[in-house]
């Protein structure tokens, strides 16, 4: 491991980069090359450092100093005042009684509201991601010594199971249980897939996990295929995420060199070879029997199910397939134990979540919490309230599979067993939130858009019943709907949930039933009175 | 959609390359087409031709595939593509009125490539870059935060 004296980090989340973190950057090597020190210190760009207010950020270790917003015009006083003299440069500092990263963070919050609950991101941020030597010292690769020396498979499904740890692509499938049936099946040859193709409108965490702590998955998914004994694996990234699939392959190599992977893993017999292997842009490729067939070479269309992925997966062999999020959550249980992970969120559903908050708010951005805390907590703690003071309508969980909730459902603590006993989906995570000013059949259609587009076509309640929705959706934002069009539309959501062959179209129905059950009389405001109470359907009289 | 001679050189360059890279496998297909369309902008006729005769996999197949998935395209494309997001996210922050100001500049519409072959504008789902939606991308510069005021800016620098 080569010394550097100084470790500079620049804050590189879309914030960050939307203001000029890529110049500062450029910047940043440029001076630090004029001084003379580009062997004293190191440069890396970070991901999401958590906090948003005064992006980019220049943070400078092992003072943990913390720059911002930093302009490319600062840069050569702050290399000069701090990198090459040795002083802060105080005028540049970020304000201080926000916070300083994540330990301020917390302190700041402790005792008073909830605090943010870092698990998965526990290092994103604050780790040179592109450093194996920096994850190894931040516990890294820990778990999968204790993993493969120490415990026997059986071992590590109890303590999943008892972890309680719940999948986090949506369905919430106890983790423990898949890797079980993986582990019962019968043959040779398995494989383990990490599944990144993260297209879930409005969901970033995974692309956040990806870049700023590559190695976490890769530990995770070597402790899960010593567990249901596979010795491949396949990393599945969004064709999108170039940046994520270059430090990632990056660090599949570095842990090969340091014997992570490859042959007799710890000295022992265990032997796991990964890939990485980039979709193309399909929407459908996150659904698991889909993104199989994606990695065969083949469209991505998803399969019949029974059989199962777990005993007929990648090449007809049993395949574990786990999304980012849930992996990530692997190596900290084993480092822990169950009962450490239980201490966060409620008993039936236990662990952090990683949300993104967008739409009408102050501070749109990514958080982990405790799971169970409420959409109202998080619009006003973490999102800082609605833009304009405007009041709260909706907000739309889990991408465009999620669900729509009211502004009644805002006290429903967020967990699995709550959210399902209210009649609606956590989902990814995404968190749109709405104010007064949107039209639930604009969002509707914009919805619907989406699941015509994305879907494979294979089956015809899917590939039909979208298009038609859209098609009465865009009517009734003419103008030009009918009270029948409402009954159709209740009934192909129906079909579309019962008939489809997968979760893209047994889900797509979601939006309207909860417009139509929710919003009833906005939307018969548009039928009978021809009137768009928030003024954005056109309403121009057109019909097609 | 046949390319003359020397480009057709080129494509036959790409393909090889690809395969070299990648191996003549057919679970390489995705990466390898992925590879070719970068390297030459679309996916055109001889690039099926030759990946078809190296990897034995049917042209009906290989088109199959490509006209799948978004970042295959089988067409030619303008010199500069914009992708804009068209996800509900980006919507319901202002996106609506920044697609109508991309379309009213350019006077094209969706998938559609200006007469001059300098711009195609094409639609995507979501690109992770909600918190600073509307978004829209220009080849490989991202734009955030975009108001229909600036289209016009943005899309002169391309000039």
């Amino acid at each position: 491991m080569k010394a550097y004296r100084s470790m500079v980090l620049v804050s590189s989340d879309p914030a960050s980069i939307d203001k000029g973190a890529n110049e500062v950057y450029q910047a940043l090597q440029t001076e630090i090359n004029a001084f003379g020190l580009e062997n004293e210190i190191s440069l890396t760009m970070v991901g999401d450092v958590g906090r948003h207010d005064a992006v980019p950020l220049v943070i400078v270790y092992p003072e943990a100093v913390i720059y911002g917003p930093v302009g490319k015009e600062n840069v050569h006083h702050l290399v000069e005042e701090h990198l090459y003299k040795g002083r802060i440069a105080t005028n540049l500092q970020a304000p201080v009684k926000e916070l300083s990263g994540k330990i301020a963070w917390l302190s700041t919050r402790k005792g008073t509201l909830p605090a943010e609950q870092r698990i998965v991101l526990e290092r994103a941020g604050i780790i040179d991601p592109e450093s194996i030597d920096d994850y190894i010292i931040h516990d890294g690769y820990q778990a999968l010594a204790k993993a493969v020396t120490e415990m026997s498979p059986e071992d590590i499904f109890t303590t999943l199971e008892k972890s309680g740890l719940r999948g986090r692509g949506g369905a919430g499938f106890p983790t423990g249980t898949k890797w079980r049936f993986v582990c019962k099946a019968n043959s040779s040859k398995k494989y383990v897939i990490c599944n990144a193709d993260e297209s879930e409108p409005g969901t970033f965490k995974d692309r956040l996990i990806l870049e700023g702590d590559p190695h976490s998955i890769i530990e995770a998914m070597a402790i899960a295929a010593y567990a249901v004994g596979a010795d491949e694996g396949y990393l599945y990234i969004r064709g999108e995420y170039t940046i994520a699939q270059e430090r990632v392959k990056q660090a599949i190599l570095q842990a090969e060199e340091m014997g992570f992977l490859g042959e007799n893993i710890f000295g022992t017999e265990f032997k796991f070879k990964l890939h990485v292997h980039s979709g193309a842009g399909a929407y459908i490729c996150g659904e698991e029997t889909a993104l199989i067939e994606s990695i065969e070479g083949k469209r991505g269309e998803p399969r019949a199910r029974p059989p199962y992925p777990t005993t007929n997966g990648l090449w007809g062999k049993p395949t574990l397939v786990n999304n980012v999020e849930t992996l990530a959550n692997v190596p900290p249980i084993i480092r822990h134990g169950a009962d450490w992970y239980r201490g966060f969120g409620p008993a039936g559903s236990p662990g952090t979540k990683v949300y993104t908050i967008m739409g009408n708010v102050n501070q749109t951005g990514l958080i982990e919490v405790p799971m169970g805390i409420t959409l109202r907590e998080v619009i006003a703690i973490y999102a800082k309230g609605m833009k304009n003071n405007k009041p709260f309508k909706l907000a739309q969980t889990g991408g465009s599979s999620g669900s729509i909730i009211p502004a009644v459902l805002q006290d429903t603590p967020m967990d699995f067993d709550s959210f399902a006993k209210a009649g609606v989906a956590l989902g990814s995570g995404a968190l749109l939130i709405c104010d007064e000013d949107t039209c639930v059949i604009d969002l509707a259609r914009v919805l619907l858009n989406f699941f015509r587009k994305e879907s494979c076509g294979k089956c015809n309640p899917c590939r039909i019943g979208n298009q038609r929705a859209y098609e009465i959706l865009t009517n009734i934002s003419e103008g030009t709907g009918t009270m029948k069009d409402l009954d159709d539309l209740m009934l192909l959501s129906d079909n579309l949930y019962q008939l489809s062959n997968c979760g893209l179209g047994q889900t797509a129905g979601a939006p309207i039933r909860d417009v139509l059950n929710h919003f009833r009389a906005e939307v018969e405001a548009h039928v009978r009175l021809k009137v768009c109470p928030t003024g954005i359907c056109p309403m121009s009289g057109k019909r097609i | 959609m046949a390319v003359n001679e020397k480009d057709g050189k080129l494509v036959i360059k790409a393909v090889q390359a690809a395969v070299d890279h990648y191996g003549a496998s057919q679970d390489e297909l995705i990466p390898i087409l992925n590879e070719v369309n970068r390297e030459v902008g679309y996916l055109p006729s001889e690039a099926f031709d030759e990946i078809s005769r190296l990897l034995r996999v049917p042209r009906s197949r290989l088109f199959s595939v490509a006209s799948f998935y978004r970042m295959l395209s089988t067409k030619p494309r303008g010199k500069h593509v914009i992708q804009f997001c068209e996800s509900a996210p980006c919507h319901v922050v202002g996106g609506r009125e920044v697609w109508q100001a991309i379309k009213d500049f350019l006077k094209i519409e969706e998938d559609e490539t200006t007469s001059d072959g300098k711009w195609t504008l094409v639609t995507t789902s979501c690109l992770g870059l909600c918190s600073v939606g509307p978004v829209m991308v220009v080849d490989d510069d991202i734009y955030g935060n975009v108001d229909p005021a600036q289209v016009p800016t943005i899309l002169e620098k391309y000039r």
